[in-house]
């Protein structure tokens, strides 16, 4: 279990990388091209400025995760 | 701890008061149309800046800071008087909103509501974690799941109260009175509920444990240092966060939100009968948040909220495909169906004309379907036959009215099985002196930010070339599996009995 935490915990870095390429990408490709919300610049600046510190968090997570630190004998 | 004649007491002061705070967050959003015409009228872009603000600034960043802001001072001279303080801010900036001008007579009206709004989600992000840790902190040992999942029922039934005021007022009012200011009675309303429940909470004590904290002179000095500076307390609040709040925020927004907005908007269901059902629905399964909540004293928390979240991995995507079937009038056989076009000048373009076509249909099951369809004449002229704009309203024979409620009610139940057990399972996460602002931040960025997102992220995904109706649910199908193998292969089914031990029972079980 302990090594399955580790491998993890290089993934959950992994996919907090990708979900903020993923939301500039997103953001980029609807800012200005339409009436919804989600075409409004304000929309995506919060969401990026909210989620960034999110991502980051799930960084930590991976590398805690990765340090051993929720390991069972820890 | 308390008898069990106080504990109804602290409960009763606990949920009242938090039912007002989610009732004052709700009926912002359920009036927001109205709003937008007295505060934020359309074409001017400082207005539209602000209304953006309003709707997402509110939920998402606000929510955060205010469990940061006021979960640091519940640790620091305790619950009772910081969650009698967001009372009273939420109360006093509900019924300000009823009271401010609208933007024809008062120009800075549109900034006074976004302050207020932004008042609204901080005391939001401090009352619920504030009330979950006072109702814990004096629950009988082996009852504080059952205790605590009475505050679990206030969201619920704060969206329901709010509804039926609303609607009262409404039905009251001739339509007129109502937009004009007939609006701004449930607001005013709020002052009183406030009023009553600050009088409620007043005379109640402080929590048991933190008054003996405080007496012993162990409080914390630095709640926020100490929840977030400490690696032991910090992959805690990761944990919480990623291994069970971020999960259950995205079943709970789905059940309660979402299901209404997919009725709504894109099965093009008939809303006042679509809220009608929506909320039996609610009201027969709001009973399960406190059945799940003492079933998690007896086989623990975890598996209950995990079971929750894999059950609506599962599901979502089979009940939403039932309930898109039953408003699909393509299926259907007609009976009857009358169709009438009219020409109006183009709003968008003077020298246009539009042309709308309104179809009334019934089917052989007493479906009713009313259909707007219009076309721009300069668009036709130059090949494109498609409609500008389509608008329908389903209205559905009362033989779909227990299907569609059942199929509500199984995603409710999800939610009542994810969140029922979660305030208990959060308080005995953290130790006392950190513990109000340690749970507050996940649970609001649990629901604030990943729940609150559901809506918007649904609709982004939808729009994106080659999607169909479905494909939204990835979003909370994704983050709840997510969330699912993490709690899986991290938590631990543990109950603490003991709620003033240490933080790391949750992975680290001493049984």
């Amino acid at each position: 279990m302990n090594s399955i935490k580790k491998f993890l915990g290089i993934v959950w870095v992994i996919i907090s990388v990708a979900a903020i390429f993923l939301l500039v990408q997103s953001a980029f490709a609807h800012v200005n091209h339409g009436k919804e919300d989600i075409n409004k610049p304000t929309f995506w600046i919060i969401i990026i400025t909210i989620f960034t510190p999110i991502a980051v968090g799930l960084a930590l997570f991976g590398w805690y995760s990765l340090k051993g630190e929720y390991d069972m004998d820890k | 701890m308390s008898s069990e004649k106080g504990i109804w007491k602290v409960i009763g002061a606990s949920s009242v008061g938090t039912l007002i705070e989610w009732y004052d967050f709700y009926i912002f959003g359920s009036l927001a149309t109205i709003i937008s015409t007295k505060f934020f009228p359309s074409g001017n872009s400082t207005t539209a800046f602000l209304a953006t603000l309003a709707t997402f600034a509110a939920g998402f960043i606000v929510r955060p800071f205010g469990a940061l802001f006021f979960g640091r001072l519940g640790d620091l001279i305790g619950r009772k008087y910081t969650f009698l303080l967001t009372l009273v801010i939420m109360g006093g900036s509900t019924f300000l909103i009823g009271c401010i001008p609208s933007y024809e007579t008062f120009h800075f009206a549109p900034f006074l509501v976004l302050i207020l709004r932004l008042l609204q989600g901080l005391a939001l992000g401090g009352e619920y974690g504030g009330a979950a840790t006072y109702v814990a902190e004096h629950a009988p040992v082996h009852k504080r799941g059952y205790y605590t999942s009475w505050i679990q029922t206030t969201a619920t039934l704060g969206l329901f109260v709010s509804l039926i005021v609303i609607i009262t007022v409404q039905k009251s009012l001739t339509k007129e009175a109502f937009e004009d200011w007939g609006w701004r009675l449930p607001f005013l309303l709020s002052i009183v509920l406030v009023l009553v429940s600050i009088v409620i909470r007043m005379k109640m004590d402080e929590s048991p444990l933190f008054a003996k904290l405080k007496s012993e002179g162990k409080t914390s000095t630095n709640p926020l240092k100490e929840s977030f500076g400490k690696k032991e307390n910090m992959k805690m609040v990761l944990l919480a966060l990623f291994g069970a709040t971020m999960g259950q925020g995205v079943v709970w927004y789905t059940g309660q939100f979402y299901a209404q907005t997919f009725l709504i908007k894109v099965c093009g269901l008939e809303p006042t009968q679509t809220n009608t059902w929506i909320g039996i629905a609610l009201l027969l399964a709001t009973p399960f948040f406190v059945f799940f909540g003492w079933l998690s004293d007896r086989i623990g928390r975890k598996g209950i909220i995990l079971m929750g979240m894999l059950l609506a991995v599962i599901c979502y995507r089979p009940i939403f495909t039932a309930l898109h079937d039953m408003s699909d009038v393509n299926t259907r056989q007609e009976v009857s169906s009358v169709i009438t076009t009219k020409k109006v000048i183009n709003p968008e373009n003077n020298s246009d004309s539009l042309v709308i076509k309104t179809t009334h249909a019934v089917y052989t099951d007493s479906t009713k379907l009313f259909q707007t369809d219009k076309y721009a004449k300069l668009a036709i002229k130059a090949g494109n036959n498609k409609a500008s704009e389509t608008k329908k309203v389903i209205t559905l024979d009362s033989r779909y009215q227990w299907k569609l409620i059942g199929l509500i009610f199984i995603l409710v139940l999800f939610v009542t099985m994810v969140y029922g057990p979660m305030a208990a399972f959060l308080v005995e996460m953290f130790p006392t002196k950190i513990r109000y602002t340690s749970m507050s931040l996940p649970y609001h960025i649990g629901n604030g930010v990943f729940g609150g997102l559901v809506p918007f992220i649904a609709i982004l995904i939808t729009t994106t070339k080659g999607s169909n109706y479905l494909d939204g649910l990835w979003y909370p199908i994704g983050v709840a599996a997510l969330c699912f193998i993490i709690g899986l292969l991290y938590l631990s089914n543990k109950k603490d009995d003991d709620v003033s031990d240490d933080v790391n029972e949750y992975i680290h079980p001493k049984n």
